[in-house]
């Protein structure tokens, strides 16, 4: 497979491996957050810790859409797709995800909802054209990768004067809950301190690299946005490493394949043109962060779920010993949660971050397992 | 044990007028018992079917019994589509069945095959699918002894669902089963993984894509028979379907007490299913497969093994993939290309709803 198979190779990784076994200082320890899921199941599923010197630890990050959306939101999502008339979509993770007294949107299509998962936001917008009878919802989460595509089929069900179909918009923002995140561990006595990022892949396609500089420039951390195959996140570590030995503290691009600084134009124009900032967001782990999220903007109301339907106020009963929140932040491991495949496994998940194939508990259980049991 | 069956040389039809197999659907009346549903069986399952045992018209077939131990297997087959590149439900039906009794090292003898109809399935499509099942099991050589048809209301089936029970017999000296993989044995996969799932996932309504590939169902036991002859002594045999090869490995390594080490490697797989499968974001690891097997053989026998495998039309891009290894955890653990080592565990939920 011509552009994946070359980033995947042993000769390559044995290579990038050596090369951050020297580039690495023995006298220091590197701590190294991947801000984005992608990156958590890549380091997992090739096996990269077992090619890392034991002074570069690589710490996940909350970047998991699915991870990162509170109780209360799915709670809301449910609440819509119990409502006579509904088809709800959305994408395969965010339909296994527990809500409160453990239900998902899964098992409420087993008590009879119309729940549906689609690949993209276009298949709901398809479902609404051939279900003129029923309101179509589409239950939109992400950060700025699915976002474009979101402000896209609002336009479209709007030039189409779809009356039928309306987006429950959880959309949110990289760089500010990066800020946020570092922000924190400057106040958290007993937060862990971060060497640097490797930032997202997907994201920065969209909103280029330029939208991190502040955010590296204030807590003075190297970021280096990198591919999600097994060769570019080696890369990247390295590249990392070698900032942090230089003092340096710089928005690098490994990603080079893909991302520029300015990012893609027409996507950041459609996100504008359709949406807007909300004031403050509800993040699992993180708390609420203000302007960390989108919503809708008044001028395609009609296509606002969170407008059309009245819904209901939910809390979001999360289960007490699940470690969630702190695995989000990076201040605990999956291995630490005491729920972590005894009672949370993938079949029977108690918190979001082992449901998705992005989450870090869902990672570690599917991949890891074989070294840390050994 | 040598009774002698006295059979008529051809089925007896039911007089009235024909199917009309090429406007026609199925019909509540076809389930009912009466002449709609005799016409049914007469034109459409025994035409194509036709063989002694069915000629009787009885409720049961009865054939003469060899000595040796029985092998019986039953599997329901509830794919959609019910067409694909490469196959359909029936040839699925039939392949099915006959590949689990040849994992027991066994000769498939004799098939049953159990119809659920869906009220509107159009009579040409269950007509193809017969066909279908009646040339697979001819080329397989093994029969469609007995049957049964049922048909539901339209909205409570999914056109239909055939399910097939098979029976064999395990020639003597041969033990083949799920508990016996050592520590030290190889694994060997009879060739490129994935295809099946890859093919019936290019047809689902809400992925559409074009491939060239196709469903590998195909009937394995000529392969096992071709192996048992070139090694006697395989310890393992299994084809993984549902849940590809990650999935059969977890099943192995729990019944034997053992764990393994693959080498991704030397997985054979196709950079069409590879592709696919990036695409979608899935692992080729835990896609179906309908025409390949896994063998585990002591070291000593593998290369012999291999060497036969590969001398046969289904095996010839047989690989050792990899080595049975001690783990009272019995964990699977891949060495990856990039040379990390990770699990390769049990699928959690599904890939993809339904596709075998």
């Amino acid at each position: 497979m011509k552009y994946i198979e070359e980033f995947r190779h042993e000769d390559t990784a044995k290579m990038l491996a050596e090369a951050i076994t020297t580039a690495a200082n023995p006298e220091r320890y590197y701590r190294l957050m991947e801000f984005c899921g992608g990156h958590t199941h890549t380091i997992h599923r090739y096996g990269l810790p077992s090619l890392l010197p034991s002074n570069v630890e690589m710490i996940h990050g909350p970047g998991c859409p699915v991870c990162v959306l509170p109780m209360e939101r799915i709670d809301k999502a449910i609440a819509l797709a119990n409502l006579p008339n509904i088809i709800l979509c959305s994408y395969g993770d965010m339909l296994r995800v527990p809500g409160s007294n453990k239900r998902s949107l899964l098992q409420t299509k087993a008590r009879g909802a119309d729940v549906r998962m689609v690949y993209s936001v276009d298949d709901a917008l398809h479902i609404a054209q051939r279900n003129p009878q029923k309101d179509v919802v589409f239950f939109a989460i992400g950060f700025e990768t699915t976002t474009p595509p979101t402000a896209h089929a609002i336009k479209q069900a709007k030039a189409l004067h779809l009356t039928n179909f309306s987006v429950f918009c959880n959309h949110v923002l990289t760089p500010v809950a990066m800020d946020s995140l570092l922000q924190t561990q400057q106040q958290e006595a007993d937060a862990v301190n971060l060497d640097g990022f490797v930032g997202p892949a997907h994201v920065s396609i969209v909103i280029g690299s330029q939208a991190y500089e502040t955010v590296s420039q204030k807590y003075k951390k190297p970021i280096v946005i990198s591919g999600f195959e097994p060769i570019d996140v080696l890369h990247s570590i390295l590249m990392l490493i070698e900032q942090i030995n230089q003092q340096r503290s710089e928005v690098e691009i490994q990603y080079t394949r893909a991302v520029t600084r300015e990012g893609s134009l027409l996507s950041q124009s459609l996100m504008a043109e359709v949406l807007e900032l909300r004031s403050s967001f509800e993040w699992r782990g993180l708390g609420s962060i203000p302007n960390s999220a989108l919503q809708i903007k008044s001028a395609f109301a009609e296509f606002d779920a969170e407008k059309r339907f009245t819904l209901p106020d939910t809390k979001g009963i999360e289960h007490k010993q699940c470690d969630c929140g702190a695995i989000l932040r990076g201040l605990k491991k999956p291995t630490d949660c005491k729920l972590f495949a005894k009672v949370c496994t993938p079949e029977n998940p108690l918190g979001s971050c082992m449901v998705s194939s992005e989450g870090a508990c869902a990672a570690i259980y599917a991949y890891g397992r074989g070294s840390i049991t050994a | 044990m040598n009774t002698v069956i006295e059979l008529p040389r051809r089925i007896k039809k039911l007089s009235g007028p024909k199917l009309n197999i090429k406007h026609g659907c199925v019909e509540l009346s076809h389930g009912s018992g009466g002449r709609a549903m005799a016409q049914l069986i007469d034109q459409l399952f025994f035409a194509a079917f036709d063989n002694e045992w069915l000629a009787q018209k009885n409720d049961q077939a009865c054939f003469p019994v060899t000595t040796g131990r029985m092998v019986m297997t039953t599997d329901a087959h509830v794919i959609s589509p019910l067409f694909f590149p490469g196959g359909d439900i029936g040839s699925l039906a039939i392949h099915g069945t006959i590949n689990d009794i040849a994992m027991a090292g066994a000769k498939p003898l004799y098939l049953s095959a159990s119809f659920i109809l869906e009220e509107g399935l159009p009579l040409s499509d269950l007509q193809k699918i017969v066909a279908s099942m009646a040339m697979a099991s001819r080329l397989a050589n093994v029969s469609i002894v007995t049957g049964d048809t049922k048909v539901v209301e339209r909205g409570k089936g999914d056109g239909v669902f055939i399910t097939t029970t098979g029976i064999g017999v395990v020639p003597h000296g041969v033990s083949i089963s799920g508990d016996k993989a050592c520590p030290g044995d190889h694994v060997i996969v009879s060739g490129h993984i994935g295809d099946h799932g890859v093919a019936i996932m290019s047809l689902r309504n809400n992925l559409q894509f074009f491939t060239t590939i196709e469903s590998d169902t195909a009937a394995l036991h000529n392969l096992v028979h071709h192996m048992m002859t070139a090694a006697p002594n395989i310890h393992c045999l299994r084809d993984p379907t549902r849940g590809g090869i990650a999935t059969t490995l977890n099943e192995l390594a729990l019944q034997s007490h053992v764990g393994f080490m693959i080498d991704e490697r030397q997985i054979p797989i196709r950079t069409e299913v590879n592709s696919a499968c990036e695409l979608l974001g899935l692992d080729a690891m835990y896609v179906a497969n309908e025409g390949k097997l896994l063998a585990i053989v002591s070291p000593e026998d593998s290369a012999t093994l291999l060497t036969a495998m590969r001398a046969h039309p289904l095996g010839q891009d047989a690989a050792i993939i990899g080595e049975v290894i001690r783990d009272p955890r019995c964990f699977v653990q891949l060495k990856t290309k990039t040379g990390g080592i990770r699990m390769m565990d049990w699928l959690a939920g599904e890939q993809l709803p339904r596709i075998c």
